[in-house]
């Protein structure tokens, strides 16, 4: 490999030639034939050479690095590191990826087992990189620190695997956050996955010895013992060998070799053991930056060389993840010192500069010098990136001293950039609306089913908002906490329908709280913030900033995070982990492939390159938004597919090896994928919509377990992946090809997924890359989506936050000292969600349909948008008003029927249920002019639509056909929906009205009485019913004891009182059914009362009891009440119940005059019936009484009796039983 | 009207074990002559009844209703007329709507051969002239009507002041020209748990924006407010998506009851679980 690199140097073949060479199995004709010759005797190394290379820049950079920010690697623990929180021991352990470099040789020894195995991968051991001791140390001795950087690819290239650091220490309470998909647990060298990059520090045995696995279990915190990098050993390289020619054992004994050598040189390897978990040292006090000078670059054309090597390599897709590669290459740009004396090793041979045989990089100046040369290269992708990156780049002192050029392109870029990114605020849990047309009780097989959802859907949000409440106090166990009420509620799940509502619930509460800002990212770039501050809401734009710096994750976990489940997403996770319900699983795993098929369907706007007017962009803002929405649901739902699919198959154990895996392969081929996503993958290519399909596709199988890269079916796709990884090289743009960011986010995605740990390392690199082979046979349309410009800067950024970790090394760079910046501005950006419009069904064919489609293909596609966005909303409005009109005329007729209906069959009406049938087969027929209606609706309402919607300037002609258009989709939308649904909705209704007025008949049929409301002039302010119920119940109880002495009413308050319940009644306002029906009560209670003289009355002492004339007078109004004023029943027979007429009994003497005074008055005012009174009082003699009041009973009712008019004969002869009698009691 | 929490708590103070009759409430009003009455009654029903809540179950052991029934009898035997039943509910402190449907039921017990249905009982209370026995009929209603803080006719106020507040806050609503939705419409439209409005244009109280107002017949104490957010307002959350973010009482001790001590809540966004000082009485109190 190196041998490549040395002819390169020695510029006996070109860079050109040399990434051809490795792009390209076939050797392309333009070679010089020199060139050839010398490059293809080294063809079998061809595909190790990027490994190499990428090896080499990492094990050169070594001694510059260590203190640099933050490492590339994937480390799980890291993903959710928290500033200012201290690792701790067990930090990174748990991460596939966080294994680096094994510092010891026993470690990596036990690590190179499982290794071996894949591809003969060797590794040369080296001690991890120290970080929380980094600035420590180097203070002290000023050592070489193999760090960062330091990662090297040794042998049958394995791809790089960076290293893992950050700025921030991961938390380490928090790894149980960590998706359990992909993390290894904390044990020993052979289970953790080791790292693909190797340290080029020579081993130390006195570690290896003492602390064997120390780098395992806290990789980030060793003590380093070697003070010299292994740049310059330059025998592992194998020069000009065939890989595999020097075995494990020697290349360990070369350095093992090495390694005493430097022993003998440096001064005793300072190990200072720091602390595990140490907070970051501050790097403030110890280090000063070196100044970076251009004109002290040692050997300007070998780095120009390997730079440009290197790019190109960068260029050409040949590194698996091109963001690592500018995060390496801008660690080098902010390098802040050498960490070695240039001179400390004496085999450094100044004058050999155009060979390997030097380091690459010999200061400072050179790693500068490197960095800009590379990221001249790369200055398209650099100005695609966000603003406040490209801010911090063209302010780069550095860079302006070296490429004063590239500077200067970067500010005008940077001032020509409107990418501002947001990190977005994690949104407070919304609940999911009650959906009427799913969660009515229509949609439930039983009332049951329906109440029990309604629990369910209780219980979950209460739930949901106790982990809102919790989970991030510390101690706080989701399992502990909820686990037991979580299975609970799943165990009542018991009908699959329910476990259906209950899923499209879940699955709508997390799109809901996840997909817009915070769980997942934010959504789209809104011009709010502009916007806001032209008015002045400078306050407010202040507190979003605020709020935001507080709220947004200060990491996303370095370049390479593992797969997490940020902010609410964590609360889904463990609640399927606690629910761990097969029937859960398996019907979220449906719902959430259905939706993914149908987001993955939807067909969003193409762009038009003719669409050249102004309006494009305004459009485009829309369209952006729709698919970054689209786009950004899907990622989340197919994380959760991938997540639910593959939850069975992971586990903390390693992966299988030999037959084991062969079996377990064997099985695995037979299932069948839970969603065919390399038929979608295909599709999604063919019809050019990778942008959209890709970035999903990566969610869901970063998620997958070990054994599935195996697996000939998602091998198929991995390839799929890679080709077309290979084939996005950013330089070629051309017309219907792919747009550079939708590019970029592709490249960002698959180069994460690249890194994911369950990836085997190999397939990178292994695979072939035929490049140019990667031509899609694309029947798709001329513009697929991946030709328009969807994605924007905020989408990249949200998809892919570890983009921002080039943001902040720049920022730390400014920053100078702070390990724990986060200090850097923010642009806000406040986010919107929007729905997903529903996409007009399009069920129209013929030649009607195709002709709106040819209208249409002519016509920008924001017209499109309108008209189809009217046909929709027209459509539906029209559904509603011939509810709100036809249906409900219907409903009255049916009201009006019913009441016909109940009038001629008597009070009892018959059954309901027959009832129902009548009033139906009379109306629904009605329902077929619905349609006429429906139709009349659309036409005479879409064309205003369209035109207020559409350019004034559009032509006549456009704008009729346009309008013409709107009123057939919204008609056939409409007509579509009415003549499948019109008679069931009548019938629904009808059903609610008929019930509605069989309850409100109520048990007393004569409420059915039409109620009157309130005169005109009322001005609603009589005494309130609550109050005067209230006051009479007082009254009562007064009257009915026990009561002091001194207590009693007055006379003029009792007339009060009356007078106020007539003005209450008489003012409808705030009087409602039940508190009437009590009024009613009280007042035929107080006239017994008034009746039997029981109500005590205050006075002068004399005067007791009430005057004649006055309880007279109370019943007079009491009476004309009942009579005018109580709309609903009042029950006077309650007058001759045993008990109030008992209370007479009581009295002595015993007074009947106010009795028969009211009986006839009541059936005078047409009260109370004479046959009425007559069965009360014949009821009465039925009751014990005492004999005497029995007796006056018994005269008392033949008086009455006795009274004309007379309507039945015997009555008369009662009367003249005892007619003297009854006349004096009446008279007394 | 702003009731602080200290007044709040010195009415409370009163309260202890004092019997829901008419002469308590009176003495209340004497002693707090600046509260109305109904503040006073709503108060005191509250009170009261978590009294209730908690010594509610010594007073079901069949043991407790047997020696009340014979107590009842004993006394009925000896005076049908005295207020026997009152008193027994006031010597075991008891609420005497209660003790009227426990000895109502034991009676009906006794003189029927099936137990008697809850819906019996209750018309039965309604209307003390369906019970067969007349001296009983009188104790019950005695009791009844004697009862401030249980009973029909106590249920029937508590059921019209809320009818009357949401009247109220309707007639407001209209006023101040805001859109909204009641609880039929609501329910129209399928909803199973329904605030009293949901605003269809949302309003900004005091930097609040309130989403939707739920009016309660009862004194917002902070207990019955736990209870209500538990059984009602998260329900409304639930369902309601964004127009549900948080309730709001203006019942609350240190906050307020308005003139008939309807307390009221309202949702309001981004501040859920907190309970906002008097913002909805300037919506509510004329």
């Amino acid at each position: 490999m190196a041998a490549v690199l040395e002819s390169l140097l020695r510029e006996e073949v070109s860079v050109a030639a040399v990434v051809r060479w490795i792009a390209r199995s076939t050797r392309g004709s333009e070679d010089n034939p020199g060139e050839a010759a010398a490059l293809s005797s080294l063809r079998p190394l061809r595909k190790e050479f990027v490994p190499f290379l990428l090896n080499f820049l990492r094990e050169q950079s070594s001694r510059v690095l260590p203190q640099g920010p933050p490492t590339p690697a994937k480390a799980p623990g890291a993903s959710a590191a928290l500033p200012g929180r201290p690792g701790g021991p067990s930090r990174g352990s748990r991460g596939a990826r966080s294994q680096l470099f094994p510092p010891t040789e026993a470690a990596s020894t036990a690590a190179e087992a499982p290794l071996a195995r894949r591809g003969g991968r060797r590794r040369g051991p080296g001690p991890a990189r120290e970080r929380g001791g980094r600035g420590l140390e180097e203070g002290v001795s000023g050592e070489n620190l193999p760090g960062a950087g330091g990662r090297r690819l040794r042998g049958s290239g394995s791809p790089s695997r960076p290293s893992l650091t950050l700025s921030d220490p991961p938390n380490l309470s928090n790894l149980e956050e960590f998706p359990p998909v992909g993390s290894v647990p904390p044990g020993p060298a052979g289970r953790t996955k080791p790292s693909r990059r190797i340290n080029p520090t020579p081993v130390s045995e006195e570690r290896s010895l003492s602390k064997p696995k120390t780098c395992f279990t806290s990789p980030p915190i060793s003590c380093v013992p070697s003070s010299q990098p292994s740049a310059l050993d330059t025998s592992p390289w194998g020069l000009g060998l065939p890989p595999g020619c020097r075995s494990l054992q020697e290349e360990r004994e070369m350095l093992r070799k090495e390694r005493s050598k430097q022993l003998q040189q440096s001064p005793t390897p300072t190990c200072p053991t720091p602390e595990l978990g140490s907070p970051l040292p501050s790097r403030a006090g110890s280090l000063t930056d070196e100044p970076a000078d251009p004109a002290r670059v040692s050997s300007r054309q070998r780095l120009e060389l390997v730079a440009l090597v290197y790019s190109s390599c960068i260029a050409e897709n040949l590194v698996p993840n091109l963001f690592l590669e500018l995060f390496f290459v801008f660690q080098l740009l902010t390098a802040r010192r050498m960490v070695t004396a240039k001179d400390s090793d004496p085999e450094l041979s100044p004058g050999v500069l155009d060979s390997l045989e030097s380091p690459l990089f010999q200061s400072i100046h050179d790693c500068v010098f490197f960095a800009v040369q590379v990221l001249e290269c790369h200055f398209q992708v650099l100005s695609n990136l966000d603003k406040g990156t490209l801010k911090l780049l063209a302010e780069n002192e550095r860079l302006l001293c070296f490429s004063p050029a590239l500077q200067g392109r970067l500010r005008a870029a940077y001032e020509g950039s409107v990418a501002k990114v947001s990190l977005a605020m994690p949104p407070s849990a919304q609940a999911v609306s009650f959906q009427p047309e799913t969660d009515n009780r229509a949609n439930f097989s039983s009332d049951r089913a329906f109440h029990t959802f309604k629990k369910q859907r209780d219980v979950f949000y209460e739930v949901l908002r106790e982990w809102e409440d919790h989970h991030e106090e510390p101690g706080w166990d989701f399992e502990k906490g909820l686990g037991s009420r979580i299975r609970a509620m799943m165990g009542q799940l018991s009908a699959a329908c329910s476990h259906s509502h209950f899923v499209r619930l879940f699955q709508k509460q997390l799109l809901q709280m996840c997909q817009s800002p915070g769980g997942a990212g934010g959504t789209v770039l809104g011009e709010a913030p502009d916007v806001l501050s032209m008015l002045g809401a400078d306050k407010l734009g202040r507190l979003w900033r605020l709020q935001e710096r507080l709220m947004a994750p200060q990491s996303s976990g370095g370049p390479c995070p593992p797969p997490t489940f940020p902010g609410c997403q964590g609360f889904f996770r463990d609640f399927i982990l606690s629910a761990s319900s097969f029937q859960f699983n398996q019907h979220l795993m449906d719902s959430l492939s259905l939706k993914i098929r149908e987001l993955n369907g939807l067909a969003l706007p193409q762009h038009e390159p003719s669409d050249e007017d102004g309006e494009s962009d305004v459009d485009w803002q829309g369209e952006r938004r729709q698919f970054a929405v689209v786009l950004l649901s899907l990622r989340l739902l197919a994380k959760f597919l991938g997540f639910v699919a593959f939850l069975p198959y992971r586990g903390p154990e390693p992966p299988p090896t030999g037959e084991l895996q062969d079996s377990i392969l064997a099985l695995r081929s037979q299932v069948p994928p839970v969603l065919d996503v390399r038929t979608l993958l295909q599709r999604g290519l063919q019809a050019r919509r990778a942008v959209l399909t890709v970035p999903w596709l990566v969610e869901f199988l970063s998620f997958a377990d070990h054994v599935v890269p195996l697996l000939d079916y998602y091998r198929d796709i991995f390839i799929l992946l890679l080709r077309l990884h290979r084939s996005l090289v950013l330089s070629q743009e051309s017309e219907g090809k792919m747009c550079f960011l939708n590019k970029l986010l592709l490249l960002a995605v698959l180069g994460w997924l690249f890194q994911i740990p369950t990836v085997p390392e190999d397939l990178f690199f292994l695979e072939e890359g035929p490049s140019d082979a990667f031509e899609v046979d694309t029947v798709a349309p001329e513009h697929g989506l991946d030709a328009a410009p969807v994605v924007d800067q905020q989408l990249l950024y949200t998809c892919c936050p570890y983009i921002g970790e080039l943001r902040k090394l720049l920022a730390l760079w400014v920053s100078g000292s702070s390990g724990r910046s986060g200090g850097f501005m923010r642009k806000i950006t406040p986010t919107t969600t929007t729905g997903l419009g529903a996409q007009p069904s399009q069920t129209s064919q013929g030649l009607q349909a195709r002709l709106a489609q040819a209208f249409f293909h002519n016509q920008p596609p924001s017209l499109r948008r309108t008209v189809e966005f009217v046909a929709e909303r027209i459509g539906s409005n029209c559904v509603k008003h011939i509810k709100a009109t036809l249906v409900a005329d219907l409903v009255r007729q049916a009201e009006s029927l019913l009441q016909e209906q109940l009038v001629t069959q008597g009070e009892e009406g018959g059954d309901p249920a027959q009832l129902l049938e009548i009033l139906c087969s009379q109306l629904c027929p009605h329902g077929a002019q619905a349609l006429a209606l429906g139709r009349e609706f659309c036409q005479r309402k879409s064309p205003g639509a369209v035109r207020a919607l559409l350019p004034e300037e559009t032509p006549a002609a456009v704008l009729s056909s346009a309008e013409n258009i709107a009123v057939g989709l919204a008609t056939e939308k409409a007509c579509a929906w009415l003549s499948a649904n019109i008679t069931a909705l009548i019938r629904r209704e009808v059903k609610a009205a008929v019930s509605r007025t069989l309850r409100a008949q109520g048990p007393e049929p004569a409420a059915r009485g039409e109620r009157r409301g309130c005169s005109r002039a009322c001005e609603h302010h009589a005494p309130l019913p609550s109050h005067l119920i209230s006051e009479i119940k007082d009254v009562l109880s007064l009257a009915v004891g026990p009561r002091d002495p001194d207590e009693g009413v007055s006379p003029e308050h009792l007339e009060q009182l009356l007078g106020q319940l007539g003005q209450t009644l008489r003012c409808r306002q705030f009087l409602c059914p039940p508190a009437e029906q009590h009024l009613a009560k009280c007042s035929v209670e107080l006239a017994s009362l008034l009746v039997a003289d029981q109500i005590p009355i205050l006075g002068p002492p004399a005067q007791y009891r009430l005057e004649r004339g006055q309880a007279r007078r109370l019943l007079h109004m009491l009476l004309s009440l009942w009579k005018e004023d109580f709309q609903g029943p009042v029950p006077l027979q309650l007058l001759l119940s045993p008990r109030n007429v008992g209370l007479l009994a009581d009295t002595r003497p015993r007074e009947w005059d106010l009795l028969l005074f009211l009986l006839r008055e009541l059936v005078e005012k047409g009260l109370m019936g004479r046959m009425e009174i007559e069965a009360c009082l014949g009821s009465l003699h039925q009751a014990q009484w005492p004999g005497d009041f029995a007796e006056e009973l018994a005269t008392l009712s033949n008086l009455f009796l006795a009274e004309p008019p007379l309507p039945e004969p015997q009555l008369r002869a009662c009367e003249l039983v005892q007619p003297n009698r009854g006349t004096v009691l009446a008279q007394s | 009207m702003i009731l602080t929490k200290a007044q709040y708590e010195e009415i409370a103070q009163c309260l202890v074990s004092v019997p829901p009759t008419r002469q308590s409430l009176r003495k209340l009003k004497q002693r707090f002559p600046s509260q109305s009455q109904a503040t006073l009654l709503s108060i005191f029903s509250q009170e009261y009844q978590k009294h209730i809540k908690r010594t509610h179950a010594k007073h079901h052991t069949s043991e407790a209703i047997e020696s009340y029934y014979q107590r009842y009898l004993n006394g009925v035997v000896k005076n049908g007329a005295a207020p026997v039943l009152l008193d027994l509910a006031n010597e075991v402190d008891y609420a005497p709507s209660l003790m009227a449907r426990l000895i109502l039921e034991r009676f009906l017990q006794e003189h029927e051969e099936t137990a008697p249905s809850k819906s019996v009982i209750n018309s039965m209370l309604r209307d003390p002239s369906q019970i067969p026995d007349g001296v009983l009929a009188n104790q019950v209603y005695q009791c009844i009507v004697n009862d401030c803080c249980y009973g029909p006719l106590v249920d029937c106020i508590k059921h019209a002041i809320g009818h009357e507040h949401e009247v109220l806050l309707r007639d407001l609503l209209l006023e101040k020209n805001l859109s909204f939705l009641d609880e039929d419409q609501l329910r129209a439209k399928g909803y199973d748990k329904t605030p009293d409005f949901i605003l269809q244009v949302p309003v900004a109280v005091e930097g609040h924006i309130i989403h939707w107002i739920e009016s309660k017949a009862s004194f917002g104490d902070e207990c019955s407010h736990h209870a209500y957010l538990h059984d009602q307002f998260w329900s409304y959350w639930n369902r309601d998506g964004i127009s549900q973010c948080c309730s709001g009482w203006c019942g609350t001790p240190g906050l307020s009851s308005s003139s008939a001590s309807a307390s009221q809540s309202a949702g309001i966004t981004g501040m859920r679980k907190h309970f906002l000082p008097g913002i909805l009485m300037k919506c509510v109190c004329k």
